[in-house]
């Protein structure tokens, strides 16, 4: 199962490392990125693949949510179906 | 993968639009708990409520979380309980209304929907019985709603049970008087109602309904508004374009959503129902849509044209993006869930002949409306005609939800809290139909043909 993640906030050093550390612990494949700034402020979107990870959906929310809170940027995961389902027929 | 204009689109909807799924409702056969003790009866009601639901919200809350997307309300409707208990040998149904309310309590939902009865052609023993114990059963309950069906296209209008309901309206308003009359808040008289509305207060598993189905009420003012604002000027086509495919969006989110909470619960996928809910929520409102598309004051001249085009574009949008749309599908106008609808009562532009109006061509009808306390029954059952008769005409469901508030006066308000809002009394006419409502009877079917 895919799932989107998008990171939001003021850019500083180490939101992509603590991201991608974050994934490598729960077993969570990164797929695709899209990253940049804007007017000073980080936006990454990515496509992850979470078939394969060593929490629950639920969990790895709870874990982004708590790593988006030490890193001082709004972390968020949705499974793609949600996008899916508004933009694609 | 989809580009970051699309994701950012439904963060923006979710986060700062209030885009959310309303209500996921799971409607529950109760044509097997029938007993002629109504002990018994009531018994096996709470136990099959609470086993079939036992994981609404629990599932409710697990699909919230992982689609991202607010899930507001996980509520039950059951088969309308005159037909449930109509076997026991009780006149008293406020027993059945506690076995609800005790279930909705034990399944941790909101609201409970289906103390309703179907009396559009006449009563039966336990249509009255249930009638009867409307005022006590909203009174003794805290999530139970109510509803009763006194007309349709194709049966006429029951004006006895017309007759009856202003009675019962101000005797529920009489015995919920400590809560500014919240009773009549979960109070909805129909014409035409339909039998998977996931909506409360109307709600009720119909007769035609399977075992136990999913149906899903998606809303989503806001977004409506925010695209609406990107087409300021522009000619009522591109107007009407922009309102479905906005509503195409909305919809197609419901319908994931339905699909995966039906296949988790084991339930049959009921219907989406499409329908812009207001909530007090600044920004979540459909008098606002109204307004952004050139009108001063929701209720102005215009305002039922405008409601016309809307309630027609989010249906036309909505149907191509769910495999089953249902319910009341549209936009509804409830006056006290609606912040520009309260600031226009106000401000003395919106009044309950233009809202009367407004019903011809939306969703529902006369909703969440408080009307002073002196208010006589014989009027109430008039207004309930009028909107009975709108609908049945118009072969549309039309409803009349009216909160007589007692000790008040036209310009106080009502509290009503959380979603249900805060509701301005608003003026009715003065002069009696009390001779026209004491007739009785039955306004018959009309015709179909003909029509100018």
């Amino acid at each position: 199962m895919n799932a989107i993640v998008t990171v939001i906030g003021k850019d500083k050093v180490g939101i992509m490392a603590g991201v991608c550390v974050a994934f490598e612990k729960t077993n969570v494949n990164v797929l695709d990125i899209s990253q940049t700034i804007l007017k000073d402020m980080f936006t990454m979107n990515m496509l992850v693949d979470v078939k394969n990870a060593n929490v629950s959906f639920s969990e790895l929310v709870d874990i982004l949510d708590k790593e988006g809170e030490r890193l001082g940027v709004s972390i968020r995961i949705q499974r793609e179906d949600i996008f899916d389902a508004m933009h694609r027929i | 993968m989809l580009n970051q204009h699309e994701i950012i689109e439904t963060l923006n909807m979710i986060d700062n639009q209030h885009l959310d799924i309303r209500t996921i409702t799971m409607g529950i056969s109760l044509r097997n708990c029938g007993h002629p003790d109504a002990k018994i009866a009531a018994t096996k009601m709470y136990d099959k409520i609470t086993k079939y639901a036992e994981n609404l919200v629990k599932t409710g809350e697990e699909i919230e979380k992982e689609m991202g997307i607010p899930i507001i309300n996980k509520r039950i409707s059951v088969t309308p309980m005159a037909i449930a208990a109509e076997s026991s040998e009780t006149e008293d149904y406020t027993i059945f209304a506690k076995a609800m309310d005790n279930a909705a309590k034990e399944c941790g939902v909101n609201f409970i929907g289906g103390f309703s009865a179907l009396v559009q052609k006449g009563f039966t023993i336990g249509d009255r019985r249930l009638i009867n114990s409307i005022p006590s059963a909203l009174a003794q309950t805290d999530f139970v709603c109510s509803s009763v069906n006194v007309g349709s296209t194709k049966a006429g209008i029951n004006m006895d049970a017309v007759k009856l309901m202003g009675n019962i309206i101000k005797d529920t308003a009489e015995k919920t008087k400590e809560n500014d009359g919240l009773g009549c808040a979960k109070l909805v008289v129909f014409c035409n109602a339909v039998e998977d509305n996931p909506f409360m207060a109307g709600a009720f598993h119909g007769v035609g309904e399977p075992e136990c189905a999913i149906n899903v009420g998606v809303s989503g003012p806001g977004v409506v508004y925010n695209a609406l604002k990107g087409v300021k000027g522009a000619p009522f086509d591109v107007v009407a374009e922009t309102v479905k495919k906005t509503a195409f969006k909305i919809t197609r989110m419901g319908q994931l959503i339905a699909r995966e909470a039906s296949s988790r619960l084991n339930a049959e996928f009921g219907i989406v129902d499409l329908s812009l809910a207001p909530t007090p929520a600044v920004g979540d409102s459909v008098a606002r849509i109204l307004e952004e598309m050139g009108l001063e004051t929701c209720g102005t001249h215009g305002t039922t044209a405008a409601l016309a085009l809307l309630n027609d574009a989010v249906k036309k949008g909505g149907v191509m993006a769910s495999s089953s749309v249902g319910g009341l599908s549209g936009a509804f106008i409830p006056v006290s869930e609606d912040e520009g609808m309260i600031e226009a009562v106000h401000k003395g532009v919106l009044a309950l002949d233009k809202l009367e109006a407004m019903t011809c061509v939306c969703s529902v009808g006369l909703d969440m409306i408080a009307v002073p306390g002196d208010t006589t029954a014989e009027t109430i059952s008039a207004i309930i005609a009028d909107e009975a008769a709108i609908g049945m005409i118009n072969q549309k469901t039309t409803a009349v939800r009216i909160i007589p508030a007692l000790n008040k006066k036209v310009g106080d308000e009502i509290e009503m809290g959380g979603l249900l809002g805060t509701a301005p009394v608003m003026p009715v006419h003065k002069e009696s139909s009390y001779d026209f409502i004491m007739r009785g009877g039955r306004i018959p079917a009309p015709l179909n043909s003909l029509k100018n």
